[in-house]
């Protein structure tokens, strides 16, 4: 941790606080525990993927759809979806875009840069229920951050899952979050890869419009199939109607939700949804048991 | 004409429609193929046709003076490229280029709008048919101005 006793404590003794410190955040989930910027690759002109890495120890294991808090010394704490496992398993990636004070703070540390990390919290997506099953992955925008893990996931373990279709929407061919990963995808023969953009020039060849008309273009049994949606709240509500309107069950269809998570365990009550709170309760929570919520503008 | 039935028979837009109402509107049918780069149909233009996509990817566009064009949308297979024909005064709002290239099935306007005046039932199914690609595109038009991944 960048403190004045840190600063000036000698290399042995900053590990023994990184031990004592991760020692602690395991018993204490408000103590952050102390992580370094390895890596930080730009991704769009207001986004980036920190690669994290604990100063000591590994980093817990995580579900893919959980997110961590993180805290930028002197401006804040918010909570981040995890977007990846770092290469060697000994981290995490997040990717961030600035749209706050401790956003962009985050969005602007360099290599070596400490951040106080807490988690992983929350629900994961339903992989272990999907297997067997056709999987619809639907992002819009930041939303591929969060399933980039489930995504990953599904194709390293390509073969328990029926037809997998990864239906992803931008607003403009210039803004499509992990470019390279997704030609990389697009380029396998076992999985159905749609792109659309809001607007594009002459230049883009691909498909434009909204990301909701994929989902009746895309090949898979309603009956058997497992939705995973991410995007702006708007675009779910959107998609988890089309799902429907397919014949995707209710209960089949699961959204990523944001609120305003502050505590991450459920105490603060920030971001309550009804009788749920997103960050204990969520961020992946079943359409079934939230679509009535969706439509109320108080919640 | 049997071979222009059969192509309308296969696309998801008259599912389910009698042979002998789609033989009527095969009437008023013929064949199109756009390379990539063409029009279909530039803005302004008199909307005497619409179509039946076969085959590749339309994008719709529009000419902003001074900049290049924007795309709003592109259609594909088992889609239908225009509705300008059915309101007057019928005279197209947007450019449809081909963006590969494109088979589809023209419809002329004139000779389908006088077959539904003279059979309504005719016209009613054309209308349950068009009505709905309206409204899906009207909800598609409020996300799009919702500009909802930008940021806020």
């Amino acid at each position: 941790m960048e403190t004045a006793e840190a600063a000036a404590a000698a290399p042995g003794q900053i590990a023994d606080m990184a031990r004592i410190a991760a020692a602690a955040a395991a018993a204490d989930p408000f103590l952050p525990r102390v992580y370094r910027v390895r890596q930080a690759r730009r991704e769009l002109g207001d986004t980036v993927t920190l690669e994290l890495q604990p100063e000591s120890g590994a980093a817990p294991a995580f579900a893919p759809g959980q997110f961590n808090m993180l805290y930028r010394h002197g401006v804040g704490e918010t909570a981040i979806s995890i977007s990846g496992a770092s290469e060697d398993g000994a981290g995490f990636l997040h990717t961030v875009r600035k749209v706050g004070a401790v956003s962009a703070a985050l969005a602007g540390l360099e290599p070596g840069a400490a951040v106080g990390v807490r988690g992983p919290f929350g629900s994961g997506w339903p992989l272990a229920a999907a297997e067997g099953a056709d999987v619809v992955v639907v992002a819009g925008g930041l939303g591929l951050a969060p399933l980039r893990p489930a995504i990953r996931h599904l194709l390293a373990r390509r073969e328990r899952y029926g037809r997998v279709a990864i239906l992803f929407g931008a607003r403009h061919p210039r803004e499509l979050l992990f470019r390279q990963e997704l030609e990389r995808w697009r380029a396998r023969l076992d999985v159905d890869v749609m792109v659309t953009v809001d607007h594009a020039d002459a230049s883009w060849h691909g498909s434009v419009g909204v990301v909701t008309p994929l989902i009746r273009r895309a090949a898979f049994d309603p009956h058997e199939t497992h939705a995973l949606v991410c995007g702006p709240e708007v675009m779910m509500r959107f998609a988890a109607g089309a799902l429907c309107d397919a014949g995707v069950p209710q209960s089949r269809i699961h959204l990523s939700m944001e609120r305003n998570m502050k505590c991450a365990i459920g105490l603060c009550g920030h971001c309550q949804f009804g009788p749920a709170f997103v960050c204990k309760d969520g961020p992946v929570m079943r359409y079934d048991r939230i679509a009535g919520l969706l439509a109320v503008r108080e919640i | 004409m049997e071979r222009l039935d059969d192509l309308l028979a296969g696309h998801p837009f008259f599912a389910g429609m009698s042979p002998e109402l789609r033989a009527l509107i095969a009437g008023c049918a013929r064949n199109h193929r756009f390379d990539a780069g063409q029009y279909l149909f530039r803005e302004s233009g008199s909307a005497d046709e619409f179509f039946v996509l076969r085959h590749g990817r339309v994008a719709l566009e529009l000419a902003q003076p001074g900049r290049a064009p924007v795309v709003f949308e592109t259609l594909g297979e088992g889609e239908i490229v225009g509705a300008s024909w059915l309101v007057p005064p019928y005279r197209w709002n947007y450019d449809a280029r081909a963006a590969t290239l494109v088979r589809a099935v023209g419809i002329d306007a004139a000779c389908l709008r006088g077959k539904c005046e003279a059979d309504h039932h005719l016209g009613y199914e054309m209308m349950k048919r068009f009505v709905p690609i309206l409204v899906q595109r009207l909800h598609a038009t409020q996300l799009q101005i919702l500009d909802i991944y930008g940021n806020r």
